[in-house]
């Protein structure tokens, strides 16, 4: 009786690690529904745009993921290619709308659209 | 007279540390919270995990044929979890000719059941509260009115107010407008009947796109917006009838430090609410809190 319990704690356990292994390892990229993801940053073409991003991600990201978006003990890389590659501006988009907050990840649906196509301009700059 | 006198320097002083923080203090330490100008209406947003929001409210009325006051709270707003934010706040109030005393604590929690985003986003909020004599007037249910605020401070005190409160707030954010809807049901304690109120916000930034350059004054730094808020009567008199009910402009400013400053006048629509009631505030968020006490590892 001991041993199927002590079985199915190893069990959950493994199970949950490994679902917050996969969520922390970008599972949130098979969440966004596909005309999300193909949306087109507004801001891509403007030359203002990764600097006024900046300025935002200073403003609310870097604490979690860095001065310069490297990631700290906690919280991942933007310089990943996950982030840099793998993901569109509108996966991002969909991210910070919609946040992960399983994962500590807030949405940041209060900045508006337009700041957070301009956060995404910069994060994208920093291939 | 002195008890103002001592409210006023009380106050200066909460405020002087306040500023001399939000200045003093790295900005890496405080972040730029853009919050919603709202005094009473609460929004579909939670505090971020681990970060700490340190505010001060404050509320002046002057009630015909009463004394004038000033109601305040200082509230400590944490994010435990992205869907789960618990505030405590400490109240006090000062009215003229009277005394200033401290008038309670509040305890409340808030929980988003939905992850994702919405077209509406429902929060569910808890609230433990013990005042008396409270004037801080952070919502209106029941029958709350002016005549509440013609009752002396030290008959007020004897009047102890063991309350839970709960709401259901819905909020929307829309091309930039965030509307949120709040219905309270308020019930003492000590027995009396089920209390209910509302309260409505609308606010936009008053620039949406950030400039790419420094700026202290830029629009996108400024939200303003329209609260509504009042009492619905109780479980034996549901509606308007002898309710106050308050309408007002909001707009704050967020300071390149982070420290937002709120400032609102709201109108009585009826003879039963106070006139005019001037609310202000000022609030900072301290990002993750709890790491700037951990040993660094570099």
């Amino acid at each position: 009786m001991i041993g199927r319990r002590t079985l199915f704690v190893a069990l959950f356990v493994s199970a949950l690690s490994l679902a917050l292994f996969a969520t922390s390892n970008g599972a949130w990229l098979a969440n966004v529904p596909p005309h999300d993801r193909e949306r087109v940053n507004p801001f891509r073409d403007q030359p203002d745009a990764v600097a006024a991003g900046r300025r935002i991600f200073v403003d609310h990201c870097a604490h979690c993921h860095g001065t310069d978006a490297e990631g700290t003990k906690k919280r991942p890389s933007l310089k990943s290619a996950r982030v840099q590659q793998e993901a569109t501006d509108g996966d991002l988009h969909w991210l910070l709308v919609n946040g992960n907050r399983g994962q500590g990840m807030p949405s940041w649906i209060k900045l508006g659209d337009p700041q957070i196509w301009q956060v995404i301009c910069y994060v994208k700059s920093l291939h | 007279m002195s008890s103002l006198r001592i409210s006023r320097t009380f106050l200066c002083a909460v405020y002087a540390a306040l500023l001399l923080a939000a200045v003093v203090l790295p900005s890496y330490v405080v972040s730029s919270a853009q919050e919603y100008p709202y005094f009473v209406t609460y929004s579909q947003e939670m505090e971020e995990p681990g970060n700490l929001d340190i505010e001060l409210f404050n509320v002046v009325g002057s009630p015909p044929g009463g004394d004038s006051f000033i109601g305040s709270d200082v509230e400590f707003e944490y994010g435990l979890k992205g869907w789960w934010t618990t505030e405590f706040y400490l109240d006090g109030q000062a009215t003229q000719n009277q005394s200033t005393i401290f008038t309670g604590f509040r305890w409340e929690n808030r929980f988003r059941p939905l992850s994702r985003e919405h077209w509406i986003n429902p929060v569910l909020y808890a609230e433990f509260e013990d005042t008396s004599a409270d004037k801080t007037i952070r919502e209106v249910v029941g029958h709350d009115g002016r005549p509440d605020f013609l009752v002396p401070n030290w008959l007020a005190r004897m009047d102890k107010e063991r309350e839970i409160e709960l709401k259901l707030i819905l909020g929307s954010n829309t091309h930039g407008w965030n509307i949120s809807e709040n219905f309270i049901a308020e019930k003492n304690l000590a027995g009396d009947p089920w209390e209910f109120g509302y309260a409505l916000g609308v606010s936009r930034p008053l620039q949406l796109a950030a400039r790419a350059g420094e700026c202290a004054f830029c629009p996108e730094k400024f939200q303003a917006g329209m609260e509504m808020y009042g009492g619905l009567g109780d479980a034996n008199g549901f509606g308007l009838h002898l309710t106050s009910q308050y309408l007002g402009p909001t707009v704050n400013w967020t300071a390149p430090n982070g420290m937002t400053l709120a400032f609102s006048p709201q109108f009585g629509l009826n003879s039963y609410s106070i006139p005019v009631l001037y609310r202000f505030s000022v609030s900072y968020e301290i990002q993750q809190f709890f790491s700037h006490f951990r040993r660094s590892d570099q």
